[in-house]
């Protein structure tokens, strides 16, 4: 059963990025103003650093939330 | 399932994908909204998450009105605490990011209005549930009431704000984003990594509380 619900999930992620893919985008005929400069070198990735090291303190809280619920849990069946 | 770690890995990994190529990906330039139109992946991916969250804790309260048990009215509970927290920093980052493209946090935008509304019927259930002392007559209030609560969500963000003019995009008959404004690079960042990848954080956040909840209720039990 699980198997299955694995292979539904990555049919979806295969059928998603097809469909997109097939999608053209359109583009406007005058330019905004982009930071396309910004993303080369006006050190975007230091923002990416950030928000990766926040959500690897939110995983590593969670890791550690997860293992003291299952210590109790095990505590309690005893 | 709770305790299964395959989904919590995939989900961490779909939203380093999300955060990597949500940053760096191509966007396409659009007037007003500039770099921001990359709050897709992270303000709208909340809003996801609370429909999920909440549809969830519908079955749940369904299933509990039907069967009687009471771990179905714990997990319906859980997943609307989950759905609010969701909720809640969704109306948060859409008014940050309304702050820099409509000029201020709130202008009273009949979807900011909904998704208020919305929240606050759904703090109303967990208020109501909590006042009741009698442990069965609190799960089946609830329930009844969490049924009511997502009838209710359905008319404030699916209807409602489809048959007015609103200063979110793809208003008046169209989902909550326009189709138009975004294109495929950012359709496969965000169906296949920062609406699942969300999601998933939130049930693991979701998972961990109920297994708390359910070694309290065993403690009041024993």
């Amino acid at each position: 059963m699980k198997k299955v619900y694995y292979l539904l999930f990555c049919l979806y992620c295969l059928l998603v990025s097809t469909v997109c893919l097939a999608q053209t985008g359109s583009d406007a005929d005058e330019k905004p103003q982009m930071a396309t400069g910004l993303r080369a070198d006006g050190k975007i990735w230091v923002v990416v650093a950030v928000v990766v090291t926040i959500l690897a303190g939110i995983v590593f809280y969670l890791i550690y939330l997860d293992k003291k619920v299952s210590r109790l849990e095990k505590e309690s069946q005893r | 399932m709770l305790h299964r770690s395959w989904w919590k890995i995939l989900g961490v990994a779909l939203l380093l994908y999300a955060f990597v190529a949500g940053f760096i990906g191509p966007v396409p330039a659009k007037p007003i909204l500039n770099e921001t139109i990359r709050n897709l992946y992270f303000h709208v991916a909340m809003w996801f998450g609370m429909m999920i969250f909440f549809i969830v804790s519908l079955v749940y309260s369904i299933k509990y009105l039907r069967s009687g048990n009471l771990k179905h009215d714990w997990y319906a509970v859980e997943f609307a605490n989950s759905g609010l927290l969701f909720g809640v920093l969704g109306l948060t980052t859409g008014a940050i990011w309304a702050n820099y493209t409509w000029g201020k946090p709130w202008s009273n935008d009949i979807k900011q209005l909904g998704a208020a509304i919305a929240i606050l019927i759904y703090f109303a259930y967990l208020v109501l549930r909590n006042s009741i002392p009698d442990l069965d007559k609190r799960a089946r209030i609830g329930a009844v009431y969490n049924v009511f609560a997502f009838a209710m969500l359905f008319p404030t963000i699916w209807i409602i704000p489809r048959l007015v003019d609103s200063l979110h995009p793809g208003g008046m008959g169209n989902p909550a984003f326009n189709t138009k404004d975004i294109d495929s690079r950012m359709r496969l960042v965000f169906w296949p990594g920062a609406v699942p990848g969300w999601t998933l954080l939130g049930l693991w956040i979701t998972s961990l509380r109920l297994r708390l909840k359910i070694l309290e209720e065993k403690k009041l039990i024993s």
